[in-house]
């Protein structure tokens, strides 16, 4: 299978010719090279996941297979950082995942932004990031996973700042850089120190490999009274929730919402934020093993997130909010899904296989609903749910489509949603009760606030559009349209075949109860909203809006954690810290070199007339000292 | 009549020479002191080997080719004074200072 | 010290050089400075002649009187020589310089007088060097004999001939 590395290669090659040519192309043909380049790549990929998939089982499990491996990097006896490609399930699963999204997108893009400026850039930058983005998702080894996982951070940097002549664009991509970049440290150090124990950064050694038995020597250290494996991992987590938008690190996620709407479909919906599930997912046997308190932080800080963001959602105007809000929270189900997972057989690593399952699924419904946001923007030109209403007479496949994802994402069978919401719900309840409990009704709130969106949309009543909205052109509807049929079928792909932790076939079953409950809960949310947002006047949420002020300002405000920020970072950090550092240099620092510097120039004015350039002068001068030497001479003997 | 005086006459004509170098400003006047000061020096020479060393003809020679040298340097000299003149309209030796900037 | 003849042309050559090298450079006139110039170097020629040095004095008045002050005159009447030729009257520019140069000759005499000098050869009978002896030592190879510093000397003098041409042509 060596032509995988065509599939990384292709991007990155895309990328340096649409950068340094790309304006010298037309738009036009800059969007049709890089659009029909990942066409190539998603063939390629699943033809890899084709193959992979067909190739007979060892022992029951897919083999990991590594096509392409060459070494960069040698750091001792035992390290080395490798850059190649790894086959297994979940990779070869996100190659389709990522490859397909992009695709959708490059399509997608060619109409929506039809007339940018910056067309080829933009290109050039969706390119960079596919690149990234599979190149992480393929590493052998946790050092090529962090040297992407950079390179995806940089592009989005690139990506939703790509209207840099708006303030607010810029200010969100620094945002987004600077809290993910903080995150990462954490992942670093993780890397670090999982290494400097494990004697390895390869994944094959690290899980059931050559080092198992370092590892388990590691695992009786301990730092601060937490063994030192349980540290890594808890750092690496710490990467992984600044990519993946956790609390309280999910700041940067909905103002990334500056960039270009498929841009926020690709990266901020389907791809790069599930990196941090897919990096736990990628870890996770060593979760298992060395660090179950982690597991268990790690459903928490989930279940946590996905709350919370679910009732931000609800109150939010802004349609690409909204969505940002979800996918915050969606990805929460993730985690909490991979949190609950207590072991490596069928049953108790049922949450693995779930999240991984919610992630794809997630990936193509969440890349439609955005895509379908963007559809809508396009129309009306705002991202303001007042500004709307009504559309689904003019916009009727835009409507569809997004009907569709959103019943998708409240979990109404039979499409993908539900199946994969309702394996982490089981998961859940078979963790705790509890736990389960809290998932059902962040489920419920998951289908409230869509169908609020919804309604808000395509129904309630119609602003008036300074000319009248139509439907956007095929190069957006068929992406819209294949994304739908995806999420329609997505459902009853037998995912149980395909992963699972421990890598052995498991068939997936519905729990009866489970499947039973929370689609009863969707419905009666999905009523609700119905009841609450159809009309065109919507007299109960005003209601309920002005009797639970205080609630709904502070959700409206996010719950204040960008202002908490702001107080930290400008009044405890810039004031009391940075404030004296920054005086200490210009004033002690710089002075000092500035005293040198203003010391030296005056020397030099004052030494200058020496160098007159005066031939009388010098002569005179020469005269002198003769007559002063010779005096002195004949005074001495 | 000792070396002496000869060489007080030699010594009168060196410091005129040098006063001259530094009170004058024009390169051809400037260069009429410096021929007084190798003048000077010719003379000494003359004298010390005429009187202190008269079986050898060092002196005398040194003298010899000391004129020599010094027609030549003065034609040399002469040559660039013009050939400045001729650009900068001046023989004022603080005005030729278009190399230095 | 008796007066014979060639002490008193000796005080008159004296006399006349001393006078007119201070007058070279005090004249205001630069034509004026290049005949004394001239005078100076006809009464170092009669030194040459009193010292015995014929042949010596016959050269210095052909390439000194002969050459460079024709030279020098004709270069004074290519330019406006005569405009500011000293570096000013002022006091502050001139007295220290006249202090230097007079504490230098100062010390000088005071060299001259205090060491003593020993004599090889009379003071007052002075023989003529012959042109004969002048010759052999001009061009022969052996000690105290001068054909290197000879030779040397005309590549040199071609050299400047090259150069003076180099510098003087116009382009």
């Amino acid at each position: 299978m060596e032509y995988t590395i065509l599939i990384l290669l292709l991007p990155a090659i895309m990328f340096i010719f649409l950068g340094l040519a790309g304006h010298k192309l037309k738009p036009k043909i800059a969007g049709i090279f890089g659009t029909i380049s990942l066409g190539i790549v998603t063939l390629l990929s699943l033809t890899t996941a084709w193959e992979y998939f067909t190739s007979p089982r060892v022992n029951g499990v897919f083999e990991k297979i590594i096509p392409f491996n060459i070494e960069w990097l040698r750091l001792g006896e035992f390290l080395h950082i490798d850059i190649g490609i790894l086959l297994d399930p979940i990779s070869v699963i996100m190659l389709v995942v990522i490859s397909l999204v992009s695709f959708m997108v490059h399509l997608y893009s060619m109409g929506y932004m039809h007339g940018e400026k910056g067309f080829q850039r933009y290109y050039a930058f969706l390119s960079l990031f596919t690149f990234s983005m599979l190149g992480l998702v393929v590493a052998t080894n946790i050092f090529q996973t962090y040297i992407f996982w950079e390179l995806v951070g940089v592009s989005s940097y690139l990506l939703i700042g790509f209207y840099y002549t708006k303030p607010s664009a810029i200010a969100a991509s620094k945002k987004a850089f600077i809290v993910t970049r903080f995150a990462d440290l954490g992942f670093l150090i993780g890397i670090l120190v999982l290494s400097f124990y494990g004697q390895t950064f390869g994944f094959i050694d690290l899980m059931g490999g050559s080092s198992d038995l370092v590892l388990q020597g590691a695992a009786q250290k301990s730092f601060l009274g937490i063994g030192v494996l349980s540290w890594a991992l808890g750092l690496m987590f710490i990467g992984a929730a600044g990519k993946s938008a956790m609390f309280p690190l999910h700041i940067w996620l909905p103002d990334a919402m500056e960039g270009p709407t498929p841009v926020s479909a690709l990266i901020h919906a389907a791809t790069m934020v599930v990196a941090g599930v897919y990096l736990v997912a990628r870890m996770f046997p060593l979760y298992i093993v060395y660090a179950p308190g982690v597991l268990e932080i790690i459903a928490c800080v989930g279940a946590f997130t996905a709350l919370f963001a679910a009732i931000i959602a609800c109150v939010q105007t802004d349609i690409k909010r909204v969505l940002a809000f979800s996918t915050i929270s969606q990805i929460g189900f993730m985690m909490v899904a991979l949190g609950v997972s207590t072991s490596m057989d069928a049953h108790g690593g049922l949450g693995y296989m779930a999240s991984m399952f919610h992630l794809f699924t997630h990936a193509m419904f969440k890349a439609l609903l955005f895509l379908g946001a963007g559809s809508i923007i396009h129309a009306v030109h705002s991202n303001e749910m007042k500004d709307m209403g009504g559309l689904r007479k003019h916009m009727p496949i835009t409507h569809i489509t997004f009907l569709i994802a959103c019943l998708a994402i409240a979990g109404i069978p039979p499409f993908s949603g539900f199946f994969s919401k309702d394996e982490i719900l089981a998961a859940a309840f078979k963790f705790s009760p509890m736990m389960g409990w809290v998932m059902t009704v962040i489920a419920g709130i998951t289908a409230f606030y869509m169908f609020r969106l919804y309604y808000n949309i395509f129904w309630a009543k119609e602003a008036k559009h300074e000319h009248k909205p139509h439907e956007s052109g095929y190069s957006m509807t068929v992406p819209l349209m294949v994304l739908a049929l995806i999420t329609c079928v997505a459902g009853f792909i037998p995912f149980g075949h395909f992963i699972t932790a421990n890598g052995l076939v498991y068939d997936l079953h519905l729990e009866t109860s489970v499947a039973l409950l929370s689609v009863g809960v969707a419905i009666i949310s999905i009523l609700i909203a119905t009841i609450f947002y159809r009309k065109e006047t919507q007299p109960i949420p005003e209601m309920l809006a002005s009797k639970l002020k205080f609630i709904h300002k502070s959700a409206y405000k996010r719950f204040y954690i960008d202002e908490i920020y702001q107080f930290i970072t400008h009044k405890v950090i810039f004031a009391c810290i940075s404030t004296p550092i920054a005086w200490f240099d210009r004033h002690i620092v710089d002075g000092f070199m500035n005293l040198m510097a203003s010391a030296t120039q005056k020397l030099s004015y004052l030494i200058r007339n020496f160098q007159s350039g005066r031939v009388q002068q010098y002569a005179y001068v020469f005269l002198l000292g003769i007559v002063v030497i010779v005096g002195l001479i004949l005074l001495i003997l | 009549m000792g070396v002496e005086l000869y060489l007080v006459i030699s010594t009168i004509m060196l410091c005129a020479g040098i006063y001259g170098f530094l009170m004058r400003k024009n390169t051809l006047a400037m260069l009429i002191s410096v021929e007084l000061i190798l003048n000077a020096a010719d003379i000494n020479f003359a004298v010390f080997n005429k009187f202190l060393f008269p079986n050898q003809l060092e002196g005398h020679f040194f003298t010899l080719f000391a004129i020599g040298i010094v027609a030549a340097e003065t034609a040399i000299a002469i040559a660039i004074i013009i050939n400045v003149y001729r650009n900068v309209q001046s023989l004022d030796v603080d005005k030729i200072d278009k190399m230095k900037h | 010290m008796d007066i014979s003849l060639q002490n008193v042309v000796f005080i008159i050559v004296a006399i006349f050089i001393s006078v007119f090298s201070v007058l070279t450079v005090t004249t205001k006139k630069i034509m004026r400075s290049v005949t004394y110039l001239l005078f100076v170097l006809l009464g170092t020629a009669a030194i040459y002649f009193l010292l015995g040095y014929t042949f010596l004095g016959a050269v210095q008045i052909m390439v000194y009187a002969g050459g460079v002050v024709v030279l020098l005159v004709f270069s004074i009447f290519l330019t406006k020589a005569d405009e500011n030729l000293n570096i000013g009257t002022k006091i502050k520019k001139v007295l220290p310089i006249l202090l230097t140069v007079l504490i230098g000759g100062g010390l000088i005499f005071f060299i001259i007088f205090t060491h003593n000098f020993l004599p090889m050869a009379s003071t007052d009978a002075i023989e003529e060097l012959s042109m004969k002896t002048i010759g052999f030592a001009l061009v022969g190879g052996g000690k105290n004999q001068y054909i290197l510093p000879f030779e040397a000397i005309g590549v040199l003098l071609l050299a400047c001939i090259v150069g003076g041409l180099l510098i003087a042509r116009k382009r």
